[in-house]
């Protein structure tokens, strides 16, 4: 269990059987006063913001939270199937909780699962992965100005901009955390 | 007993003492401007020990033990026992303790100027704390308005006045008996009255419930209200303050009942101040006043977090 005292930015704690996370963490005391702990914190599951105020005495459960390595496997509705490299126990996330990784979700991908409990609640990409140009215009010799870019598409259907000289069928790596293409990848 | 949070941390970076050292210039005339005017108005600087055997008993302020002894969480019972010693006028700048407060505007090491003068009640004293705020403005060249935390506060008397029935009339959402009665009292000052104090001129919160003054005289005449007051500066809490009760008996009665409750929420519970009690039965009326150091520097200085005002944080040590 956790106090009031261990409180702190970034903490996960479960409140009514949902885990949450502090966002923002003030402490204030009148000075012949109670300890008071002003917190903002983040429900994981559904990203609502609540704003409590908890004292010293107060104690917290910590949110059971795990992360276990998954692989994609395919989507069906709006259900993203992943697989324990283990255990091959198989697993799904709503579309809303893939979010943004639906745009570098391919066949076979390994990412991070989060699970509250037995319950899957988040993904976490690898920060570099390797996608196939599906679709993109062919270098037109000459207009190779630096800076210059171009659209293509990614074999997830997801589009950005690349240097003139990507073509389709080449394999390119994109950070997840900003979307950017980083490099070509050479074969 | 945690001495701080866990959320920050602290290289040795230059550029923040490059940031800190205009405040650390500050602080130190604000200090010596302190001592000027006291000494001018004949009150004797005095010391007392930081390692004491027992502290006063408060519900909600924890002192941090070493040994047998105490680190004083304020000098307040031995400058007391002076008091009652023939020590009319004193004051002190003390380095106090108090274990698990940490946050932008508290320190678990902090300095607490105190005095003490025998013979006035709260009201004089609210004047003499207006009489040293102008005295420090004019030595730090500094005219007689402050900006502190976004707003213009006149720092010319009189300050505003307010009682604690008034603030809870005005500006809370539920009344000062059901803040009392459902322990909301602390929450609904800090969240919906302190942001109020303090804004145009310093604010004195005075008249506090007689159940949140353990040190306090009551109000002649009015057994449910101690005369108990504190300052506010753009909505920071700077010194609390009171008519001191002398009556040996009483006060005994009030430290057991704070060690009552310490006892029951599961707190350490530390000695009776015996010799301060013994004290007590010799010593005259007088008023007294604690006033953080730390935040009065901010206050002067503009500075947003009192990390800014000191040399080193705990975390940085």
């Amino acid at each position: 269990m956790y106090n009031a005292s261990d409180l702190r930015k970034g903490l996960k704690i479960e409140i009514d059987g949902e885990p949450y996370v502090v966002t923002v963490f003030e402490f204030s005391k009148p000075g012949k006063g109670q300890s008071l702990y002003r917190c903002k914190l983040k429900n994981m599951i559904t990203g609502v913001i609540i704003d409590p105020t908890y004292r010293s005495g107060d104690t917290f459960k910590p949110a059971d939270l795990s992360e276990r390595k998954m692989q994609y496997l395919y989507n069906q509705d709006d259900e993203f199937w992943f697989m324990d490299v283990e255990n091959y126990e198989q697993s799904p996330l709503k579309e809303d909780q893939v979010g943004d990784a639906i745009n570098y979700l391919m066949d076979n991908l390994e990412v991070d699962i989060l699970f509250f409990g037995d319950r899957p609640i988040g993904i976490t990409l690898p920060n570099f992965v390797d996608l196939t140009v599906t679709k993109a215009d062919p270098w037109a010799k000459g207009d190779s100005v630096t800076g210059d870019t171009k659209p293509v598409t990614l074999e997830t259907g997801y589009e950005l901009r690349v240097p003139p000289f990507i073509e389709e069928g080449g394999k390119i790596t994109v950070d997840t955390r900003t979307g950017e293409y980083v490099t070509r990848v050479k074969e | 007993m945690s001495l701080g949070s866990k959320n920050r941390s602290f290289e040795d970076k230059p550029a923040i003492f490059e940031e800190r050292k205009p405040h650390l210039l500050l602080r130190a005339r604000i200090f010596q401007s302190i001592r000027e005017f006291f000494i001018t108005r004949g009150y004797l600087e005095i010391e007392t020990p930081q390692l004491i055997s027992a502290p006063a008993p408060e519900t909600h302020i924890e002192s941090i033990s070493i040994h047998d002894r105490y680190l004083q969480t304020s000098p307040e019972l031995c400058m007391k026992r002076l008091l009652a010693s023939g020590f009319p006028k004193i004051f002190q700048i003390a380095r106090c303790f108090r274990g698990g407060e940490r946050g932008d505007l508290h320190l678990p090491e902090f300095s607490l100027l105190e005095w003490y003068r025998a013979g006035i009640d709260y009201r004089d004293l609210m004047e003499e704390c207006e009489t040293l705020f102008l005295f420090l403005s004019r030595r730090l060249d500094m005219g007689t308005r402050l900006r502190c935390r976004g707003v213009d506060i006149d720092l010319c008397a009189p300050w505003e006045r307010l009682s604690v029935q008034t603030a809870f009339d005005r500006y809370a959402s539920i009344s000062l008996d059901q803040a009392l009665n459902n322990n909301r009292f602390d929450q609904t000052m800090v969240e919906e009255i302190e942001p109020h104090l303090g804004i145009k001129t310093l604010t004195f919160l005075y008249d506090y419930p007689a159940s949140l003054a353990a040190l306090a005289r009551l109000k002649p005449g009015c057994p449910s209200i101690a005369e108990r007051f504190e300052i506010y500066v753009g909505g920071i809490e700077l010194a609390n303050g009171f008519s001191e009760l002398n009556d040996a008996h009483e006060q005994r009665k009030r430290f057991e009942k704070e060690l009552n409750q310490r006892a029951l929420s599961g707190k350490t519970v530390s000695p009776m101040p015996e010799r301060f009690l013994k004290a007590l039965e010799n010593m005259p009326e007088a008023a007294g006043i604690a006033l953080g150091l730390d935040r009065l520097v901010m206050i002067f200085s503009g500075a947003r977090t009192i990390d800014e005002v000191v040399a080193f944080v705990p975390e940085e040590v």
